[in-house]
């Protein structure tokens, strides 16, 4: 109905984004000299060069699609649920995604590459398998969440239990680095990970979008509404467990974005869930690449974990969105 | 043909029977009025003819087909629902809103459809508004929009007035009737029985999901049926607008009589 303010919100979703990714580069721990920047530039593998291509940019690369990814599942996961509180957190996801690398982690398998994300993506593919399975049997939504609050819950104490049995403490080490969330030195090879599952995910998400938009009226109207409901909650079950589950396997725990970013925009969409998913997952984009930005220039002895900052910002805000929820619903 | 058809429907929910070997059809051009008391299977009857509510026995046809065999999309194309459910879960405009009731239309054509469904329940001004700024029965303007934007061959509707003020509840019902004069099937759940007996064409009482009474308002509504279904001691008064129930409630009173414990001019 109201294309223009969508394309502009795109417009300047993706401006900010570019500008962030400059910036990303740009600055970093080790400042570097305008003579430097300007090597960089010129010879792509000279010292700083390989500091900017090799070492920032594919990390801000990363952050942009995992954050994009998380804002995408956040944004399919809150239409599909008919909940503002929706994320790829909330049905077990991301909790099924870690506890599955963690036991890649600790079965010693972290020096095979890919391992460890191949297991975080089987994971939420496992998780996303079992939700799918259960709404097509049961189709009240607040089933379903209360469905993936237990398989949170579940794949959580998995992961606890390893850490509790783990013989070694490397290994614990690995996977707390991995609960915590980060783009760390993360290479081109991540990106080339991450980029085609977001993109399936972003398409499949697309097909699903009239059943998102429908749902707003609940379930028996949108049942009765003559769209392949069926099909589409598969689609958007999908899109939201390889959105999550490539999230995860590349970065780990992020939390947050995915319930966040699809809010920060809904308004600029008058609420459509339909026409949310492609600004939700730049609003997730620019938050990552952002929050990884800041949590690399704050000064601090160790580098802040992305999830941990991610988490100390998005739990307020998680907090304020409940209660602006029960105001606007009297819930 | 009926257009919307329940035959010898039996169903349960969660082990109690809410439909027993009901029978109910509407041809297109009439409006039927569903009322009984709460939980006497008014909206298990509408949501059978849905494809919402499987049924143990008996079947529910749409233009005489077995709903079940048709795809969600003939069911669409066949009848538009109206659920009790009036939650929205994001503050979508209302044109929006209406234009879901036309999923299948193109872009201008749904928004063309949804602009003459709104202007229809006079909500025409909200057109801009969302949803969540809405009151109630603005809200349930816009839903009824919805519904009638979707021009399906029938419409049913789950007490499609409740919770509106007198003038929109005389609205719902003229636009309903009006929908009946040129064609469509209406079913509409009802709990104000004047309203329904000025407005539909035939009522049928369910009881305890039994069929109890069917027929023009007046001879279904007898005082028999008030009495053993709404528990009233009723009747039917002429005034200039049409009939207007009259009713008292029955109590037992402790010599196991009956005695007077009020006068609603509009129970039920």
């Amino acid at each position: 109905m109201t294309p223009a303010p969508r394309a502009s919100l795109t417009a300047a979703l993706t401006i900010a984004i570019l500008f962030a990714l400059v910036l990303a580069v740009l600055l970093g721990e080790s400042p570097l000299s305008a003579a430097q920047l300007a090597e960089a530039f010129r010879d792509p593998s000279s010292g700083p060069g390989l500091v900017l291509w090799q070492v920032r940019a594919p990390r801000a690369a990363t952050a942009v699609l995992v954050g994009g990814a998380l804002g995408l599942a956040g944004a399919v996961m809150q239409g599909l649920l008919r909940n503002p509180l929706a994320d790829p957190g909330v049905l077990g996801v991301s909790a099924s995604a870690a506890f599955a690398a963690a036991v890649a982690i600790v079965l010693g398998l972290a020096a095979v590459p890919g391992a460890v994300e191949a297991s975080a993506l089987a994971g939420a593919g496992a998780a996303g398998g079992l939700l799918v399975l259960f709404s097509a049997r049961v189709r009240s939504p607040e089933a379903l969440i209360l469905f993936g609050v237990a398989l949170s819950s579940f794949a959580g104490a998995a992961t606890a239990l390893i850490f509790n049995l783990s013989p070694s403490p490397i290994a614990s080490a690995e996977v707390m680095g991995w609960l915590l969330g980060s783009v760390q030195n993360r290479s081109w090879i991540d990106v080339a990970w991450v980029a085609p599952a977001a993109l399936l995910a972003a398409g499949l998400a697309r097909l699903a979008a009239p059943g998102l938009r429908m749902l707003s009226l609940g379930e028996e109207t949108a049942r009765t509404s003559g769209l392949p409901m069926a099909r589409l909650r598969v689609l958007a079950l999908l899109a939201t467990s390889l959105a999550a589950g490539a999230a995860v396997a590349v970065a780990g725990v992020i939390g947050f974005v995915g319930l966040a970013a699809p809010h920060l925009v809904r308004a600029a969409v008058r609420g459509d869930p339909g026409r949310l998913l492609r600004p939700s997952a730049l609003a997730g984009g620019l938050m990552l690449v952002v929050a990884d930005l800041l949590a690399r220039i704050v000064p601090t002895d160790q580098e802040l974990k992305l999830g941990v900052f991610t988490a100390l910002v998005g739990a307020p805000l998680f907090a304020l969105i409940a209660w602006r929820a029960a105001r606007e619903w009297r819930l | 043909m009926s257009a919307l058809e329940l035959a010898g429907a039996t169903a349960r929910l969660g082990g109690r029977a809410v439909l027993e070997a009901v029978d109910v059809a509407v041809a297109p051009g009439e409006l039927v009025a569903l009322v009984g008391p709460n939980g006497a299977g008014k909206s298990s009857a509408i949501r059978a003819l849905a494809g919402l509510l499987p049924l143990t026995s008996g079947e529910a046809r749409l233009g005489g087909d077995a709903v079940h065999a048709l795809s969600g999309r003939e069911r669409a194309a066949r009848v538009a629902y109206l659920p009790q459910e009036r939650r929205i879960a994001w503050n979508l405009p209302a044109l929006e809103v209406a234009a879901l009731g036309a999923p299948f239309l193109a872009g201008s054509q749904a928004i063309a459809a949804a602009r003459g469904a709104l202007a229809q329940v006079e909500a025409g001004h909200l057109v801009d508004r969302g949803v969540a700024e809405m009151s109630g029965g603005e809200r349930a303007r816009v839903l009824l929009a919805r519904a009638l934007a979707a021009d399906a061959a029938a419409l049913m509707a789950d007490e499609p007035i409740a919770g509106l003020d007198p003038d929109a509840q005389l609205m719902v019902l003229e636009l309903l009737r009006g929908r009946a004069r040129a064609g469509q099937a209406v079913l509409a759940s009802l709990h104000d029985l004047t309203l329904a007996a000025r407005h539909a064409d035939r009522v049928v009482v369910l009881d305890a999901g039994r069929v109890v009474a069917e027929g023009p308002p007046l001879e279904a509504l007898g005082p028999g049926v008030l009495a053993r279904v709404f528990g009233l001691s009723g009747r039917w008064m002429e005034t200039p607008e049409g009939p207007l129930l009259s009713g008292v409630r029955y109590s037992e009173g402790s010599d196991g009589g009956v005695r007077r414990s009020g006068s609603p001019s509009n129970p039920g």
